[in-house]
């Protein structure tokens, strides 16, 4: 659409600019402040200068959380990407099973994040827990408590769990949108089931897969709430997030200086990879 | 390539029908020859899209049975029947080139590529669109993304018959002449069967050498274009068919004479039965005569069409429409006579035939 | 006569072999049979695609099954046995819940600040939407990607400032701080949703009303607002979803008076151990008021996923 050029628009921007304005920039300035200072207390405050960043970025922990974080948003979006997907393309499109899939699938999205981790901890626990006790029963030896390799599954699953169908929504919802006659179009034409895929329907979800792989990206490396809720960063630090990491460090031991050094890092590093993937995904769109 | 013979199909999208009304395609019993060019018109709705869908096999018809050459086909996909269709909007593959788009058919059924280059570069120069041959499809224009359609069904010749719904809908109105020549031309190249929808009475009959006419899952009529125009056999394909449609006007019968507001109309000849139910007379304009002698006539408008005028007047409480030819004058007080040639009987809508 | 059109009809398929090519056609003649096959494979396949939402509903449903079991045990029953339906049902936890104060308080703060919530965000967002979809302006691009960029930014790293700065305006512990902080992922998204949907709106629109006389207010309000309403629904249904949802800010800026109930929940912890019952049965109660809401959406739910841009 043709847009008219109009400076006068920024008066409408007004409500919004004060409103983030104060939940975002006065914060984040408190933030720049904290990281470049040092404190003994009594809120007298010195100048640290870069000190801070460079403790934070020369500390194994902060690395090791950071890497933690990759392989965590790394593994959810190769498995909730492609199973939303396969869902979303198997789902009916009309018929009374429809609103039916819809509300069933949005529920996990509903579900305060830290229920979602109630949920989990509780399904998981193999004496009081179905799955625990299941997995158990089949003679495998499960414990997301005390071994890191079962906290890391039950961590995934529970993302799987929390989030696929956020993947499968925005898929069905553009594919819905394909009209009868380019599945008919491909039936006459002889096109093989992977054709339909390659040809019609991939072209159409693409869009949305861009939304939904930034939001799952986005989201599952500012996950906070659940491991919290489900296995406290443990068992030892082998499932310790930046955001547990960092809340760690700012709430409960006070150590404000590092922190705020740490959300700036982890903010930024946050920003740099979305907007690689944003341009990456967006350039791939405009060359097609 | 083949002869379609519909076997007493009808077809509902009701689960369970309990009436003839649910039936989107009342009974068809019909064969079509092989190499035949046909169009099926109708106004939408009338469940000429069902009918074109129940060849192809995107739809499977609810009874009846479909034959290809003589082979029960009613089972089987759009696929194992070798048919192509083409739509009414574009469907093109996005994200393909052109050539690729075209080559898609033809590559599916395993073709060697060679031969797919020959076939589909012949195409290309049918259509047009040769210099955009290695261009992706997305950008073109609705008309060209709709010729590409129009390739993708022609590029196989060795289809049982084509199928086209509404293919022209969307392309102006320069370009579908265009394009309907060139269809009508391939017909006479190759000797497809082809099968055309459409709700425009020119272009089906300019395609096609049978026309079928349906009205409300019916069909109505199949015919040339010219039995259509001179004895429908419905008062719907009167209405329908011509411009302007057909005048109907309710009549008594009383033997060789016909009788209007108390006005008499002789018949060429009696109806061979008594007819109990609802009597129409029809008449198309052409065969009204506007003269100094004959029923009493009001005239409401005059349109000059260049080639001849249509005059829109009354005879009694009855709208009438007559074409004059150019060079005829209009008598300052007209009175009206149908020719007897062009006179038609309804009962119940439906044609009676005459005798003699 | 009938001779006559048969020799027509075979000229004709004979102009169509030689027009085919003849390894073409062996091809497509070989393989006719094996693409039947796989013809036949794929109807087979299309029958048993519901088996894939079903078996994926009832990976999601079984935990939620779980939960909902729980509540209605006893602790005992919980810890001495695993059993599929509760043996000795109860309803005592519920009970509990709805009779103590500092429990049912618990889901009337967190409704609080989530409407408010939904309320200062979409009506904020609602004029920057506007001038976003409609107008070009200096550096509209740029605020744009900023404001999208506070979606982005992670709540831990917010927790602390917000705390200071809602402890300096003496707003700690009341509902509008929540519904302000969650402003700061909310408001962006609505902006984004809405003006998706504007978007959609012809442009023409505008102008004929401006030609009728209307005045901007009055034409927001009575002609375009309606026509985005199915728009707005999806924005407050997402602003209502992330801020239910949410639990970090929220809990960091309340104490007593405004915790929600997803904070409360913590309580079930004590010396004696978890109240398993208990947490359970407040967790089931989590989980309706977004049962409700999807019920209510479910018919925009999957264009509203896809934030007006299908």
């Amino acid at each position: 659409m043709d847009k008219t050029v109009n400076q006068k628009a920024w008066f409408m921007l007004i409500p919004v600019l004060v409103l983030v304005g104060f939940s975002a920039v006065i914060p984040l300035m408190t933030v720049v402040n904290y990281s470049v200072q040092d404190t003994f207390g009594q809120n007298v405050f010195f100048w640290a200068g870069t000190a801070w960043f460079e403790q934070i970025l020369h500390s194994p922990r902060f690395w090791s959380a950071l890497g933690r974080n990759l392989i965590f948003s790394g593994l959810i979006l190769a498995i909730e990407v492609p199973l939303g997907i396969f869902v979303a393309l198997n789902m009916p499109k009309r018929g009374i099973g429809v609103p039916f899939c819809l509300v069933f699938m949005a529920l996990p999205l509903l579900v305060p994040w830290n229920v979602v981790g109630t949920i989990w901890q509780i399904f998981g626990r193999s004496d009081i827990g179905l799955l625990g006790w299941a997995v158990d029963a089949i003679g495998i030896d499960y414990n997301y408590v005390s071994d890191p390799v079962d906290a890391w599954i039950t961590l995934i699953v529970m993302d799987v769990w929390h989030w696929t169908s956020l993947v499968v929504l925005l898929c069905y919802a553009a594919l819905v949108s394909i009209p009868d006659a380019f599945y008919q179009a491909a039936r006459i034409d002889g096109a093989s089931r992977w054709s339909v895929f390659r040809y019609i329907q991939l072209p159409k979800i693409q869009h949305v897969l861009l939304i939904a792989v930034l939001l799952r990206f986005m989201d599952s490396f500012m996950i906070y709430t659940e491991p919290f809720v489900v296995t406290g960063g443990g068992p030892g630090n082998s499932t310790t997030v930046l955001s547990i990491d960092l809340v760690k460090m700012a709430l409960g031991q006070f150590d404000l200086g590092p922190a705020a050094a740490m959300s700036l890092i982890y903010f930024l590093i946050i920003l740099a990879l979305s907007w690689v993937f944003y341009t990456v995904m967006t350039n791939h769109e405009a060359r097609q | 390539m083949a002869r379609i013979d519909l076997d007493h199909i009808r077809h509902t999208y009701t689960a369970s029908p309990k009436s003839e009304a649910d039936y989107a395609l009342k009974e068809v019993d019909h064969s079509w020859h092989d190499g035949g060019a046909y169009a099926l018109l109708g106004p939408s709705g009338c469940g000429k899209t069902t009918l074109l869908n129940i060849i192809s096999g995107l739809v499977t018809a609810s009874e009846g049975r479909i034959l290809f050459d003589g082979k029960d086909v009613t089972r089987l996909s759009p696929q194992e029947r070798n048919i192509a269709q083409v739509f009414q909007f574009p469907v093109i593959y996005d994200t393909m080139t052109v050539f690729d788009n075209l080559a898609f058919p033809l590559r599916n059924r395993t073709m060697p590529e060679a031969d797919v280059k020959r076939r589909v570069d012949e195409i290309l120069a049918m259509i047009d669109l040769g210099d955009r041959a290695h261009r992706k499809a997305r950008g073109l224009t609705a008309d060209q993304k709709q010729k590409i359609s129009l390739g993708r069904g022609l590029v196989r010749s060795d289809v049982a018959a084509i199928l086209f719904d509404e293919p022209l809908t969307v392309i102006d109105p320069h370009m579908k002449w265009m394009l309907r020549t060139q269809l009508k031309q391939l017909h006479r190249q190759f000797g497809h069967t082809m099968v055309y929808v459409t709700h425009d009475q020119t272009e089906a009959l300019t395609f096609a050498d049978t026309v079928v006419v349906m009205y409300d899952g019916e069909i109505v009529q199949i015919g040339t274009p010219e039995e259509l125009f001179a004895r429908p056999k419905h008062t719907f394909v009167g209405y329908f068919i011509g411009s302007p449609g057909m005048n109907v006007v309710p009549v008594t019968l009383d033997g060789g004479t016909a009788h209007v507001d108390g006005e008499a109309i002789a018949l060429p000849a009696p109806p061979r039965e008594r007819p109990q139910a609802k009597t129409e007379l029809g008449v198309r304009p052409e065969f009204v005569r506007l003269t100094r002698d004959g029923m009493p006539f009001s005239i409401d408008t005059v349109e000059d069409l260049g080639r001849h005028r249509i005059v829109r007047g009354h005879l009694g409480a009855h709208a009438i429409a007559a074409v004059v030819p150019e060079n005829e004058t209009i008598p300052a007080e007209p009175r009206v006579t149908f020719d007897p040639a062009g006179i038609n009987l309804y009962a119940d809508s439906w044609r009676m035939e005459l005798e003699g | 006569m009938v001779n006559s059109e048969e020799r027509l009809a075979r000229n004709r398929s004979e102009s169509v072999m030689r027009d085919a090519p003849a390894g073409g056609h062996a091809a497509s003649g070989a393989s006719s049979d094996a693409m039947a096959r796989r013809m036949r494979k794929r109807g087979e396949s299309a029958r048993w695609s519901w088996l894939v939402p079903t078996i994926y509903i009832v990976f999601l449903m079984l935990p939620i099954y779980w939960l909902v079991n729980m509540s209605f045990k006893t602790n005992h029953e919980i810890v001495t046995s695993l059993t599929l339906f509760p043996r000795q049902p109860t309803l005592q936890n519920y009970v509990t819940i709805f009779t103590d104060r500092s429990w049912y308080s618990g889901y009337v703060n967190s409704i609080i600040y989530v409407v408010e919530n939904m309320v200062i965000s979409v009506a904020c967002a609602l004029p920057a939407a506007y001038a976003f979809s409609r107008y070009r302006f200096l550096g509209d691009k740029h605020v744009f990607f900023w404001l999208l960029t506070n979606r982005m930014a992670p709540p831990a790293v917010f927790a602390l400032p917000f705390f200071q700065l809602y402890s300096a305006f003496g707003m700690i512990d009341t509902h509008i701080a929540v519904a302000l902080a969650h402003c700061l992922f909310n408001v962006p998204l609505a902006v984004w949703i809405l003006e998706g949907f504007m978007s959609g709106i012809p442009k023409e629109i505008d102008e004929t009303a401006y030609i009728d006389g209307y005045s901007f207010p009055r034409f927001f309000i009575r002609i375009f607002i309606p026509l985005i309403a199915s728009g707005i629904g999806v924005a407050a249904f997402f602003c209502f979803m992330f801020s239910w949802v949410e639990l970090l800010l929220a809990r960091t800026l309340t104490t007593v008076n405004a915790k929600p109930i997803a904070a409360v929940m913590t309580r079930t912890v004590s010396a004696a151990g978890i109240d398993w019952g208990l947490l359970a049965a407040a967790g089931v109660l989590t989980l309706i008021p977004g049962a409700i809401v999807i019920y209510f959406v479910r018919n925009y739910i999957a264009r509203g996923f896809a934030l007006g841009r299908v």
